[in-house]
């Protein structure tokens, strides 16, 4: 099932991304997709700062995987921007790093999807109407552990819902 | 004759490059060898693949032979072994240090773990052992963008850094918008001279607020105002692109330059090769009468004598590490 959301720009895709922070357990594994500049990084801040994170966000573009141990769970925030073939991300041990300790924030995750348990929540961020800063969401559960949550997901989206 | 030289093994594997060199005294560099840039594939056979610590496994044993043949020293001549411990990849980490480990066991002599952002700093000093504290360094690289001041070795305090995207990432994340390929950093160089800077006029994020820096937002000003104006020649928009990055690089460096009363500014970092920065960085040092020191690329880029170095000083002034030193995937630069 998927659930769509309009934000009407970075700001407010922190608050929604702070909103669906306080649906994880430990253990989950979400999923970010988009073109660059749709605001994936701003997703993971948003995040991590909902889950009470205090120290900066910043991309793991390059160093891969950034991880965030002070908040509420620990966040491994990863980035597969630069990986060419999917074996290098099984040779990064993906699917290893999702484990119960933390919850596993994947950008350009939607590539990898073969690398990984089949059970995350999939955010796919795009460009709005014409040449503002608005953004479309659209969130897609796959596997048990998502589908039990899905009204609280919907209560949690309220806010940025199209009606 | 091996202790006359104080030889250090250096070796950094804290993310996609395997490196290995002999450094003797912390400045004379002997041998230097980055996986990327010699053809192990030629002398040794096999596959160079990136990124994954399998990739630092296999190319590790014949980096580090080729650091010590190009020295033309054997490996019980050396004085120490010295490992990037962090930050980094736990996996990659994993592999250099382990591997400096057993070298020093099996040789009998110090290992001495390394701050990768510290190696960057103690970079400069191998070319131009000469300049002078207080300085400010620009560290801008694919993954760190961070200013520093420097009072003296191991004196170090970090006036800012990036709050979301490094500046080598937004080249590279631009650049392969704009189709000029990768790494994304030579390649919008190489097309903003025939470009515009002036062309667009994209924000310069933070410009007069502190020292830390947000390139996030002009890597999507970028991206809209191509969507907008699918006609500008991309020229124009890597010239304009190029330009706020270099502007708020170099006015930062400048104002901590006058701040701190450094001397000299340095540079460091991939970044640190861009034509652009370092033509302006030059520019505004000489009005500034500051002394501005540019390293070669091939010490801007993630490469092992700046570990040896680094690894040099640590052990004159701290000793050796112990041998049961763990990595630190997120080690911050040490602060005084």
């Amino acid at each position: 099932m998927s659930l769509a959301a309009t934000t009407a720009g970075v700001d407010q895709t922190r608050a929604l991304a702070g909103a669906v922070s306080g649906l994880v357990h430990a253990g989950d594994l979400v999923l970010l997709a988009g073109d660059l500049g749709t605001g994936k990084t701003a997703f993971a801040q948003g995040f991590a700062a909902g889950l009470g994170v205090d120290e900066a966000v910043t991309s793991p573009t390059f160093t891969l995987v950034r991880t965030y141990p002070g908040g509420r769970l620990a966040v491994n925030h990863v980035d597969v921007y630069r990986l060419e073939r999917l074996q290098e991300a099984v040779d990064l041990g993906l699917a290893e790093m999702v484990d119960d300790d933390a919850v596993t924030l994947i950008e350009w995750g939607d590539v990898v999807v073969p690398a990984l348990p089949a059970d995350f929540l999939e955010i796919r961020l795009a460009y709005g109407e014409g040449a503002g800063d608005e953004r479309r969401l659209t969130l897609r559960t796959v596997g048990r552990r998502w589908a039990a949550r899905r009204r609280s997901l919907e209560a949690a989206l309220a806010p940025w819902t199209v009606a | 004759m091996s202790a006359d030289h104080r030889l250090v093994l250096g070796i950094e594997t804290s993310c996609d490059e395997t490196a290995a060199a002999v450094v003797a005294q912390g400045a004379d560099i002997r041998s230097s060898v980055v996986s990327s840039q010699v053809d192990l594939h030629a002398r040794f056979g096999g596959v160079v693949p990136e990124i994954a610590s399998r990739a630092h496994v296999e190319l590790l044993t014949p980096v580090v032979a080729e650091a010590l043949v190009e020295s033309g020293a054997e490996g019980p001549d050396m004085h120490a072994v010295a490992a990037t411990v962090g930050p980094g990849l736990v996996g990659s980490l994993l592999v250099g240090v382990a591997g400096a480990k057993a070298l020093a066991l099996v040789w009998d002599i110090p290992f001495v773990g390394v701050n990768h952002l510290e190696a960057h700093l103690f970079s400069a000093f191998v070319e131009d052992p000469s300049l002078q504290f207080p300085l400010v360094a620009l560290l801008v690289s694919g993954g760190h963008t961070m200013l520093v001041a420097m009072e003296g070795h191991g004196h170090y305090r970090l006036l800012g850094s990036t709050v979301d995207d490094a500046a080598g990432e937004a080249f590279d994340k631009v650049a392969r918008f704009l189709g000029l390929g990768y790494p994304g950093g030579p390649a919008i160089d190489r097309v903003a001279i025939t470009g515009d800077p002036t062309a667009v006029r994209f924000p310069r994020a933070m410009l007069d607020a502190g020292y830390d820096f947000s390139f996030s937002g002009l890597k999507t000003a970028v991206v809209n105002y191509v969507r907008q104006h699918p006609e500008a020649a991309t020229e124009d928009v890597a010239a304009s692109f190029q330009q706020a990055v270099v502007d708020v690089l170099v006015a930062k460096a400048r104002r901590a330059a006058r701040e701190i009363g450094a001397t000299s500014v340095c540079l460091g970092g991939g970044v640190a090769a861009n034509s652009a920065l370092r033509e302006q960085i030059l520019d505004a040092a000489a009005e500034d009468g500051l002394n501005a020191f540019l390293p070669s690329r091939a010490m801007c880029t993630d490469n092992a004598a700046m570990v040896a170095a680094a690894g040099w000083w640590h052990l004159g002034i701290d000793g050796a590490s112990p041998l049961d030193t763990g990595v630190e995937p997120n080690l911050a630069l040490p602060l005084t």
